[in-house]
């Protein structure tokens, strides 16, 4: 059970990424943007949050183009998993594996703090942890995080039931409060809260726990 | 490009008073040319020599058992046992940042991140103190949104968790605003970095961004009171990268693994100029620079701006010269400039190249080590007068006064800027009480917080010196840590007027007592002087940054009151209304005198709050706005009620020191009364959490509408 977390430069939540898939079983290793490949056996993907190039350009566009991110979309292709926090996401928007885009927060400010969020579809292998529609607490910190797309995307994630999770109330303006989406094969999940900082009971903090362990016991199954 | 000549006046605008330049001409005996010049004024500025407040620096206590680097380096180091360390520091940055208020707050962040992690420590938690004018002065919106997301533009980047600080307004700080950014790293205590140099021909490398002319005569600029010229400062601001930063910051720490660092310091305030200069005579060598190989960013620099630039996410480094390919391909890795620039001298010499010619050729221990050193004249500030009549209001009144104004609103509009929890080891964000973090990998907790009531200062710069040590060491104590050490940043006006230099003895007097009875020794820090506009000073703000040591998790108190909970009052109440935040904000008077400290008692109290963590629930010090305030903001933060038993407004809203409102269940409160009756502590029961309303005496409102003021008044009056 092999996790690889991307190391970009700028990348700020790589260990806290690395340390909540230690803790669901997986084992990690880090791998750098230079990289052309991945770890023979990984079975996920973890796209870590941060600054990654300092969110120059585009937040996420500059990595979307590293030499690692070849080998990230050959590992989706296969079908293997991929997860995006924050900064991940908006990786995963900018290479296209997952659609939509994500614009500055409709306050335009940064953003820290908790936030109460729907399980908005368990028929995915990083939510079928949740009962449907239950409402969790995780932390988002963001400056862009206003998740927006077409309505012929908006359409199809929700007709394909591809909404992972929802923010309860308007946190940032992104449409339909969508705070994170599948891809088609339900095997790469994009989202902005921060699951890997809610996955340790001695913070007190857990509800972000189940996303990591329902992926561990799907990737044993597997 | 030519020189210019060396006049008077060029010697006056470099900041040289003749006494000075008379030294300068002394100690080379020749005319130094221009290149020089600039080195001189750069080392000898306030800034860089502390040479107003040096003398009474020294008073301080700065040592200790868990003391493992006191002031003099980077930052200060503390033991925090298992072989590991607390790195921290205090700096302020607050001329940048009124005059540029986004980029001046950001490399205050960036600098004191750099102060950290020079000393090979990873930074594990920042927090900032921030003063500004009266909310109605035409700056002061803009510069607190500036402010604001400047330390969140850059610290968020970064990657390191903002988890305390404080914001205040008062109109004396109209002309001049105060941010001071406070920065801890963790490191292993046997792998720490210094900044002396040594070895002779060893290579001094450059390390990170590349050399532009920003910032150039910045910390002459620090040193200066404003004037209507301000706005012609503005280039004199640096510009930050927290991308840059966190690439050095990764670069740094891989290649101090390696064991390829013999010496590392950062690039500061006057840039190359004070770190070679600080690496050399640390380290009792000499140091040649050939600024041909300095990466540059712009064209045609000449040494006189390479020397005095501050572009900011750079370093110095001396380097093991076996090791310099496996040095050179880490900064590769991270895309980072590095350069050798230059090496140590066996002679006691300054020696800068650029071009063919020798642009400066001086004594280096001359630059640092014999700095000039004032004993300013002062004058001790006059005894305050006891407050004449104490007002009396309606207690909710009272409250709601306090906490409409942004003074004592809950001020989540500032930190839900910053991020909190990167790193994810965060036990307690800001807005109650000290700022918590978890050493990575361990149980042990670090607790952060950062004090001072300027207003006593002004009144009583001894017991205001104290009264700022004491709250951070009760903040520290009510999340049931230990307190280990301090660092202070002491931001006054101008030291050339014995008034103030008066204020700041005193405050360093309280500061130096108070450190040396709660066992809290001051192991780094930073002094801002000049802080007056046209002639108008700010008050006295020696700020204290305290750290705090959880070795057992059992002992983190970190609860919130429970329905039914006593609320019990540790320690002796008098009702001292002097300087007090209700006279202030509901009367609009600033009188009398600030409340005493008795250290003896702090420390009693504190220990006894430690050895009693498992029978309180939850805790917070008593400050500003006194039993009223601490209780408001326990409800709030429970979304409980409360009913305090005391009817008098001064007992109430005073601000007598070394107290504590503690939240226990019955059986918890009985016990803890009989400890402090043991202890000789004061104890009392004053009232009870539950309900959904704060009651005071006789008179109750909802909870919900103080709690909704609460929470809107700080945005409602800023934005």
């Amino acid at each position: 059970m092999k996790a690889a977390v991307l190391v970009f430069p700028g990348s700020n939540c790589d260990r806290d990424l690395a340390v909540a898939f230690r803790a669901a079983g997986f084992q990690v290793d880090m791998v750098w943007h230079k990289d052309q490949d991945l770890p023979a056996g990984t079975d996920i993907v973890g796209i870590p949050g941060g600054f990654s190039f300092g969110d120059y350009l585009r937040c996420g566009a500059i990595a979307a183009r590293s030499p690692i991110v070849s080998a990230l979309k050959r590992h989706v292709e296969k079908g293997g998993y991929a997860i995006g926090i924050c900064n991940g996401f908006q990786v995963l928007l900018e290479t296209g594996l997952l659609p939509g885009a994500l614009m500055r927060n409709a306050g335009l400010r940064f953003m820290c703090r908790s936030v109460p969020l729907e399980i908005a579809t368990t028929a995915s292998d990083f939510t079928n942890g949740y009962d449907q529609g239950a409402v969790i607490s995780l932390p988002v910190a963001h400056h862009d995080g206003n998740y927006q797309a077409t309505d012929d995307i908006r359409r199809a994630l929700q007709g394909e039931d591809r909404i992972a999770l929802r923010y309860q109330s308007d946190v940032n303006g992104s449409v339909d409060r969508i705070a994170g989406i599948l891809s088609e094969n339900r095997r790469v999940l994009g989202l902005m809260p921060h699951p890997e900082r809610a996955a340790d009971e001695k913070l007190g903090l857990t509800d972000g726990q189940a996303m990591f362990t329902s992926l561990a016991a799907s990737v044993v199954d597997a | 490009m030519q020189d210019p000549e060396i006049t008077d006046e060029l010697i006056a605008a470099h900041g040289f008073t003749p006494d000075e330049y008379a030294e300068v001409l002394r100690i080379l005996n020749r005319d130094p040319n221009f290149t020089e010049l600039g080195i001189f004024s750069a080392m000898w500025n306030e800034h860089c020599s502390y040479k107003s407040s040096k003398k009474w620096l020294r008073t301080l206590p700065t040592d200790g058992p868990q003391v493992i680097c006191g002031p003099g380096e980077n930052a200060g180091i503390v033991d925090i046992g298992d072989g590991q360390a607390v790195v921290f520091k205090m700096e302020s940055h607050n001329h940048p940042s009124y005059i540029e208020p986004y980029q001046g707050a950001a490399t205050g962040v960036g600098g004191i991140l750099r102060d950290v992690f020079t000393m090979g420590a990873r930074p594990i938690a920042a927090m900032n103190s921030l003063s500004f004018g009266e909310v109605s002065h035409k700056k002061t919106k803009r510069l607190v949104s500036g402010v604001v997301e400047g330390i969140g533009g850059y610290g968020n980047a970064f990657g390191v968790p903002t988890i305390g600080g404080e914001v205040r307004f008062h109109p004396a700080f109209n002309g001049n605003c105060l941010v001071n950014a406070f920065a801890a790293g963790l490191a292993d205590a046997d792998k720490i970095f210094y900044s002396a140099a040594s070895g002779v021909g060893m290579p001094v490398v450059y390390l990170g961004a590349k050399t532009g002319r920003d910032g150039v005569g910045g910390a002459t600029m620090a040193s200066a009171e404003f004037d209507d010229t301000i706005e012609e400062k503005r280039p004199t601001v640096q510009v930050g990268d927290p991308f840059t930063e966190k690439r050095l910051l990764e670069a740094c720490l891989e290649l101090m693994q390696t064991g390829a660092v013999i010496s590392i310091q950062d690039m500061g305030a006057a840039g190359l100029t004070c770190s070679a200069v600080e690496m050399g005579d640390k380290g009792g060598l000499g140091v040649q620079l050939n600024l041909d190989l300095v990466p540059q960013r712009e064209d045609a620099m000449t040494a006189y701006e390479m020397m005095l630039s501050e572009s900011q996410e750079r370093m110095l480094m001396v380097l093991d010269p076996s090791r310099e390919a496996e040095a050179k391909a880490i900064f590769d890795k991270w895309d980072l400039d590095f350069a050798i620039v230059g090496e140590t001298l066996a002679e006691d010499r300054f020696l800068v190249l650029h071009g063919d010619e020798v642009k400066a050729d001086l004594p280096l221990s001359k630059l640092s080590s014999t700095a000039p050193e004032y004993d300013r004249p002062w004058e001790a500030t006059p005894a305050a007068a006891a407050l004449a009549d104490a007002p009396d209001i309606d207690s909710i009144e009272g409250l709601r006064a306090l906490i409409g104004s942004p003074n004592y609103a809950r001020k989540h509009w500032v930190w839900e800027q910053y991020d909190a929890q990167v790193m994810a080891d965060t036990l307690r964000t800001p807005g109650l009480g000290a700022g918590i973090v978890r050493v990575h990998g361990t149980d042990k907790m670090l607790a952060f917080t950062s004090d001072v009531t300027p207003r006593y200062v002004r009144a009583n710069p001894v017991e205001g010196g104290k009264q700022a040590v004491a709250e951070a060491y009760r903040n520290i104590t009510a999340c049931g840590a230990k307190p280990l050490a301090t660092t202070d940043n002491l931001n006054f006006g101008n030291p050339e007027k014995p008034r103030i230099m008066g204020q700041l003895v005193g405050a360093i007097k309280g500061i130096g007592e108070a450190c040396a009875a709660l066992d809290t020794p001051i192991v780094s820090g930073n002094v801002s002087l000049y802080n007056e506009t046209d002639g108008q000073p700010i008050l006295p703000t020696p700020t204290i940054g305290a750290v705090g040591l959880i070795a057992d998790p059992e002992d983190l108190i970190a609860g919130l009151p429970e329905d039914g909970d006593w609320a019990l009052l540790i320690g002796e109440t008098t009702g001292h209304l002097g300087q007090s935040a209700l006279l202030c904000e509901a009367f609009g008077r600033e009188e009398g005198d600030a409340p005493a400290v008795d250290l003896a008692v702090e420390r009693r109290n504190g220990d006894f709050i430690r050895q009693n963590s498992a029978l309180i629930r939850a805790a917070t010090d008593l400050s500003d706005g006194g039993l009223a305030l601490a209780a408001f903001e326990m409800a709030d933060a429970a979304g409980l009620g409360v009913a305090l038993d005391e009817t008098d407004t001064a007992r109430l809203f005073g601000e007598d020191q070394a107290r504590y409102l503690v939240a226990c269940s019955f059986d918890q409160a009985e016990a803890l009364m009989s400890a402090a009756a043991q202890a000789g502590v004061t104890i009392a029961q004053v009232g009870r959490f539950g309900g959904d309303a704060v009651s005071l005496g006789a008179t109750s409102v909802p909870l919900a509408d103080l709690s909704a003021l609460y929470r809107s008044s700080f945005e409602a009056a800023l934005t």
